[in-house]
């Protein structure tokens, strides 16, 4: 019986796994591939790394990947500016008018088709330009304003439910201490929520990071990102070059999760230790 | 268990000069439909340990809130040290509070967290640290000021809560269930350290809790609340001996409570029919209630006698047999039942070391003294 369960597991665990990743693996095996043809093995003079060097040497990828980064970036700090005060409003404001009407707008990007968003967002920028004369065209700026809108609402949900889970009265002590409710903000509730406003700026960074939709209706000349590249490179035939980029990105990725792995390790080994110095502390008799 | 603190001049609730600290003035507050505080007024004086008891929401711990000034009154005003609290935000208000759940800042070390009430007012960092140390040896922590919370144990935490809510010298500390989540013996020491620091700093303090025996220990004087209305005001005593109401009678203390009708209405005596006892209750003295009106009297299981036979009483003594035995060690518990077919509660001291106490189905007289009787009228 045991015998048999255990090989169930090991059986829908491995069957898993397959699923998940041989086509990634697929994909790295076959950036190593010295033949042009993305499908057939050159099984002579593989593996290879000269698809990385290419990639090294071309100006084109580098730019969108910088770009794409650059983006990102600036889109994860500003979503995680007005996520963070979208969520304390709606934690901590109690019921106020057109909080029901608030919550619904903020998390409406969410369930909202890309397409509609970036098109919404398109016919948005062009009446401003022609009526405040800004954004000038389209182009980073645009970019990453649609990416923020989008990318709030989940920086919004992510703070918002820290923020309920957070004991009211640690901010109610400071104040009762004397703080006022600005200092309040600042020195006690973000650094407690820091944690969640960084997983926040993470995800919204990844969001953008990844976005090809909304950004191929904002775009301007001169304003490719890594996704719209790598998209209209596709279009054009597979390069094996496409491979080596893909597995450069994903091995970012892994290590990001390795990094994040170790990290909460270390956070439960602290976590473990405190417990076991209250524990004797409780032995000391109090 | 009652209060017996050896101070012979007039307590200041009874010195009609006296001017209370805290004043609370037909103070209400509603929330949406449902009154949380109903119509309270309520006078606290310097030095005072105040204690609002009452079950979960009865209202008292809205009432707290309101005097740190995280809830704003619906009606009425509070005055502390004779000012108008009206409008006034916590952080300006002269007065720390102590939260239930501690509140302890995880992200900042013990020390830091006692520092941060002063580091607000601006005090200097030398003064700082040499107020913070003093407190923490206050309640016995110096050494742990490195730690953060996480690693202390509940005592010690609550011992720091307690540290950063004096630090600043309040002159009134609010008391949220300051032992709630203390366990039994741990919440014995602490009353009586809580009582030591609270006469040595001279502090007034006004303390929540559900716990009667906790506002027994603490209290210079206990609010009983229910339903958002405080049904009696006094000492601890005052409140166990001379209760004014059914519900107060029953709530502090265990307590046998039988419905009569006054037969005899004397200014100095009074006799109360009882069809519940199977016979009439005399009790010493005069009660001011509408003849034939519906009354109770409340007699407390430790002032009723148990004999096995009828004692040398005319009243307040009735047959039945003993139900049930609890065995406590220093005291012993018997639920009898009256030939009415009333029970009722006694509680007897085992005095000295014997075999021959009642044991179960036996026949016995359950009596009590005239001046026994409590009566209430609602």
């Amino acid at each position: 019986m045991n015998q048999r369960r255990s090989f169930f597991v090991l059986t829908a665990m491995a069957f898993g796994f397959a699923f998940l990743y041989i086509p990634i693996l697929s994909m790295v095996v076959y950036s190593f591939n010295n033949s042009k043809l993305v499908t057939v093995w050159d099984a002579a003079n593989s593996p290879t790394i000269k698809w990385y060097v290419a990639l090294l040497g071309d100006t084109q990828v580098l730019d969108a990947a910088k770009l794409s980064l650059k983006i990102a970036a600036m889109n994860a700090t500003g979503a995680v500016i007005l996520g963070t005060l979208a969520g304390l409003a709606l934690a901590r404001f109690g019921r106020f008018k057109g909080r029901t009407l608030l919550t619904g707008l903020t998390t409406a990007p969410m369930v909202m088709p890309e397409v509609i968003t970036g098109l919404a967002m398109l016919l948005l920028f062009v009446a401003m330009q022609t009526v405040v004369g800004w954004p000038e065209g389209r182009g980073v700026t645009t970019i990453t304003i649609a990416h923020i809108t989008f990318s709030m609402a989940y920086v919004t949900v992510v703070i918002q439910s820290r923020l309920l889970t957070l004991d009211e009265s640690l901010e109610e002590a400071a104040m009762d201490l004397g703080a006022r409710p600005a200092k309040v903000f600042f020195v006690i509730t973000l650094p407690i929520i820091f944690p969640a406003i960084l997983s926040g700026w993470l995800l919204a960074f990844t969001l953008s990071w990844d976005d090809l939709v909304i950004t191929s209706f904002v775009s301007g000349p001169g304003s490719t990102t890594l996704p719209q590249l790598i998209f209209s490179k596709v279009r054009l035939g597979v390069n094996p070059s496409i491979n080596a980029l893909a597995t450069v990105m994903v091995l970012l990725v892994a290590v990001c999760i390795v990094f994040a792995g170790i990290w909460m390790q270390r956070q439960e080994k602290k976590r473990q230790r405190d417990m076991q110095l209250a524990l004797a502390a409780n032995q000391e008799g109090e | 268990m009652a209060n017996t603190r050896p101070d012979e001049k007039l307590k200041p609730w009874q010195d009609p000069q006296a001017v209370p600290y805290v004043r609370i003035e037909r103070v209400t507050k509603r929330f949406g439909d449902f009154v949380a505080v109903n119509q309270v007024s309520l006078d606290i004086y310097q030095g005072e340990a105040f204690c609002l008891l009452g079950a979960s929401g009865c209202g008292k711990t809205t009432l707290l809130r309101m005097l740190a000034g995280f809830e704003d009154p619906s009606e009425g005003r509070l005055f502390i040290d004779g000012q108008d609290m009206t409008g006034i935000p916590p952080y300006e208000r002269p007065v720390n509070m102590m939260f239930q759940s501690y509140a302890l800042f995880p992200h900042m070390s013990v020390e830091d967290n006692v520092a941060f009430g002063l580091k607000q007012d601006g005090v200097p960092k030398a003064e700082r640290q040499e107020r913070v140390s003093e407190m923490l040896k206050l309640v016995a922590l110096d050494g742990y000021g490195k730690r953060r919370p996480q690693q202390l144990s509940g005592g010690q935490r609550q011992r720091v809560a307690l540290a950063r809510s004096l630090v600043k010298r309040p002159k009134l500390l609010l008391l949220d269930e300051p032992l709630g989540a203390l366990d039994k013996k741990l919440r014995e020491n602490t009353q009586f350290e809580l009582i030591n620091l609270q006469e040595k700093l001279g502090v007034t303090f006004v303390i929540v809790t559900h716990d009667q025996e906790e506002a027994m220990t603490l209290a210079s004087r206990i609010g009983v609340m229910n339903h958002g209305r405080i049904l009696q005001t006094g000492t601890p005593s005052d409140i166990y001996e001379y209760p004014t109401s059914k519900y107060v009678a029953d709530f502090i203390g265990s307590v046998n409570m039988f419905e009569g009708r006054l037969v005899e209405d004397e200014p100095d005596y009074v006799r109360i029919e009882s069809p519940e006892l199977g016979g009439t209750v005399y009790v010493d003295h005069g009660v001011s209630s509408a003849p034939d009106a519906k009354v109770w009297v409340a007699v407390r299981p430790e002032k009723v006698r148990l004999d096995r036979e009828r004692p040398d009483q005319p009243d307040n003594a009735f047959g039945g047999t003993v139900k049930e035995i609890a065995y406590l060690g220093d005291v012993s518990r018997y639920l009898v039942a009256l030939d009415s077919g009333k029970l009722v509660r006694v509680t007897q001291p085992n005095t000295d070391r014997r075999d021959d106490r009642v044991t179960w189905e036996e026949r016995v007289w359950v009596s009590w003294s005239p001046g026994a009787n409590v009566v209430v009228t609602q």
